[in-house]
């Protein structure tokens, strides 16, 4: 009983959903065309995915998976046009089989595209430690890569700042007292994460105020996500309303 | 066999490490070319792996499939999403994949209507979810938790209108929260967490952490 009223519900507003783009598109509120159409797909993904708020159900799940695969293919897509095609298809393989072409093959990208294959090799049983080849390639250049960038622009760049004068000539008392304030932050809450020392004493206060500065900090990143995620949800709803209803001007 | 398995990808990892970490330090053309060489490497490795990424999500939905698990039949969306948007990206327009991507297509089209708002929405739930959460756990039981819950409350009404309506000092006291306690809190993270990956990167360097050579042979 319970399971055949869901299934009316969800017939219902499929059915409501139908009879509404009919009337938004016999009334010319939405235009007979593609985008038209886009339109009235894009809101009916909006409507099933926050049907989930009401309670899971098949057409959040359909929704779900159907924007996984999208994705999916999306990044596939994406990956061969910004990234195989430019840095290796059009410079080693059209020269290389292209009589039309006067440019040489770049044979050097022969070397990656050996190491993507062999990471390909992961699902081998027999050749799979090929793979490790490329991952060595890859994380070593991370690792490499990183360590004078992350001195460079996470350390000196954030060292230099909470360094500041506190009297320079020409702030204002507030701005000395943030500079202090910030300086303050900074040494506690590192002096918060060595956990070589016990946190007693001196130590364990000045850790206590490098808890407090944490817990201001993490309130204000709740606060800024809640409101970065508000105002996607405005959008949406000013999608449906306006694109989609035309109820807003 | 043992040497190509186990020491040649700790010498690679060396290799690249050192000669990457004294590449910053090199202010010659050289030195630059070699950067762009290898960054351009580095972007035709991560093509291949995102094979590897599709393979494993089309692998784990075929198995549902296959097996008929409880729910499979939503798995079939997954393959009609992905199939859909293959064919309308490799067709571009009639201008086919080896021509350059063609701008107006279906494939725009379904990035556009599909995967825009079907992925802004799913984002904009978690506020839902959030404010949800928040509601269940967030009590002022300590003095630290009384902070964190006074804090998001004057960052979040400092960004709407209401907040400026209460008093005109609400968005000025959350635009100082988010400069100067915020931002120390986040410095002091930020070193901590930079001292980490540069100590990380020395341990890949030098052959001490190995956990991404796997396990096996």
């Amino acid at each position: 009983m319970r399971k055949d009223s869901n299934f009316f519900i969800l017939v219902g507003t499929i059915g409501l959903f139908v009879c509404i783009n009919i009337f938004l598109m016999a009334s010319g509120k939405l235009p007979f065309s593609f985008d038209g159409f886009g339109i009235i797909l894009g809101a009916g993904l909006t409507l099933a995915i926050y049907s989930f708020l009401y309670k899971d159900n098949p057409a959040f799940k359909i929704v779900e998976n159907l924007y996984v695969g999208v994705s999916l293919g999306y990044t596939i897509i994406i990956t061969w046009f910004n990234f195989l095609k430019p840095d290796l298809y059009d410079p080693l393989i059209v020269p290389m089989f292209s009589k039309a072409t006067t440019k040489a093959p770049q044979y050097a990208l022969i070397i990656p595209s050996l190491l993507g294959l062999f990471m390909l090799l992961r699902f081998s049983r027999k050749l799979s430690w090929l793979s490790r080849w490329t991952f060595a390639f890859v994380v070593g250049l991370g690792a490499g890569v990183s360590i004078p960038r992350v001195i460079s622009s996470f350390i000196l760049e954030q060292i230099k700042p909470s360094l500041h004068p506190v009297f320079s000539g020409g702030e204002t008392i507030f701005s000395s007292i943030n500079t202090l304030l910030i300086m303050l932050g900074v040494i506690s809450v590192l002096i918060y994460f060595i956990f070589s020392v016990e946190h007693k004493g001196a130590i364990g206060k000045v850790s206590k105020i490098g808890i407090w500065f944490l817990m201001i900090s993490f309130g204000a990143s709740f606060g800024y996500t809640v409101m970065g995620r508000l105002s996607l949800l405005i959008g949406r709803i000013q999608f449906l309303l306006k694109d989609w209803l035309g109820i807003l001007q | 066999m043992n040497f190509l398995k186990r020491t040649v990808p700790l010498i690679i990892a060396f290799v690249m490490g050192v000669l990457m970490a004294m590449q910053y330090y090199v202010p010659h053309k050289l030195s630059q070319d070699l950067l762009e060489v290898v960054s351009r490497w580095d972007r035709i490795i991560a093509g291949f792996a995102v094979f590897i990424g599709a393979y494993s999500l089309f692998h784990l939905h075929w198995t549902r499939i296959k097996r008929k698990v409880e729910g499979w039949g939503y798995s079939v969306f997954v393959y009609f999403g992905a199939i859909i948007t293959l064919i309308f990206g490799f067709l571009n327009g009639g201008k086919f994949f080896w021509n350059d991507k063609q701008e107006g297509t279906m494939f725009d089209w379904l990035y556009s209507y599909v995967q825009v708002p079907a992925g802004a929405t799913i984002f904009s739930i978690l506020a839902f979810f959030i404010a949800s959460a928040a509601y269940r756990t967030f009590r002022a039981r300590t003095n630290e938790s009384t902070v964190l819950l006074i804090a998001a409350v004057i960052v979040m009404l400092g960004r709407v209108p209401i907040g400026n309506y209460i008093s005109h000092y609400i968005p000025a006291v959350a635009d100082w929260i988010m400069a100067v306690p915020n931002l120390a809190a986040k410095r002091g993270i930020l070193l901590g967490v930079s001292l980490g990956a540069i100590a990380t990167s020395l341990k890949i360097i030098l052959g001490i952490e190995r956990s991404y050579l796997g396990g096996g042979d």
